[in-house]
């Protein structure tokens, strides 16, 4: 028997107080794949530097060598500290939505319907942990390290 | 149909479970995609020459390409579930869901070509 729950109006953000962690979870799936979404267009779009690069189009690096256009555009952000930042950004809400999704797949087979609570702060922790390990991996090599 | 929010669920409709298939697939997929080009090789090493090497393998190229399209039918397919669960409906919703369904189709025609150029099939 399918049962339906009522979220009520989540746009009156004074509610945010009254809700419940499912509430959280439902949200913060619903935020961080729309921004994965966004990024998805966005990197296409990046990698998209390597049809003129395979033409062979060739610019000047700022260490005056001729490199190829991808190649530049690719290095040129990665050497930008507000990119890695986002890069950081990005794996939270890559690994989060990893990791809710898989909560998502186990309750639609009908695996830990009584602890739903406890997975999403699992979730919550181990997207934590994860990132903060990862940090000096994500950081390597900028301003010259 | 119990009160509640609007849902994209339909009884007997293949998306639900292809939302769900496409989201087995891509836990596995991202995950690699982020060890191999954060961890194994660093983001800021990536060359043309490197991305070339990778993508004449097919193995890897048939990953890639399997990655681009069902990242991209899961992701435009939420979206739409998402719009759908906040009430749209009418002619909005038949308008986001060819809007929604040419972006995607876009993406991988987009997708595929520069992943075509990668390997050099395209020159």
């Amino acid at each position: 028997m399918s049962q339906s729950y009522n979220r009520g109006l989540v746009e009156d953000f004074s509610r945010w107080k009254e809700f419940s962690a499912g509430m959280w979870a439902w949200i913060f799936h619903k935020f961080t794949g729309w921004v994965l979404v966004g990024y998805l267009f966005t990197h296409i779009a990046v990698l998209s530097t390597a049809i003129p690069a395979q033409q062979g189009e060739m610019v000047t690096n700022s260490a005056g060598e001729q490199v190829s256009v991808y190649t530049n555009t690719l290095s040129l952000l990665e050497s930008t500290f507000i990119v890695r930042l986002l890069e950081v950004g990005l794996l939270a809400v890559a690994v989060f939505h990893i990791l809710n999704g898989i909560r998502l797949l186990l309750v639609d087979l009908g695996i830990g319907l009584e602890s739903q609570d406890k997975t999403f702060y699992a979730s919550l922790v181990l997207t934590g942990a994860i990132v903060i390990a990862s940090v000096p991996t994500f950081m390597a090599g900028i301003g010259g390290a | 149909m119990s009160a509640g929010a609007p849902t994209s669920f339909e009884r007997g409709g293949r998306m639900w479970l292809l939302q769900r298939v496409t989201a087995a697939f891509l836990v596995v997929v991202l995950a690699f995609h982020f060890f191999l080009l954060h961890f194994y090789h660093h983001a800021f090493e990536i060359t043309l020459m490197g991305t070339q090497t990778r993508m004449q393998d097919v193995g890897y190229f048939a990953t890639m390409w399997l990655f681009l399209v069902t990242a991209t039918f899961h992701g435009v397919n939420g979206v739409y579930n998402a719009l759908v669960n906040q009430g749209i409906s009418g002619t909005p919703k038949t308008a986001v869901k060819a809007i929604l369904g040419l972006a995607g189709l876009l993406l991988i025609a987009q997708g595929t070509r520069v992943a075509l150029y990668m390997n050099g099939f395209l020159a």
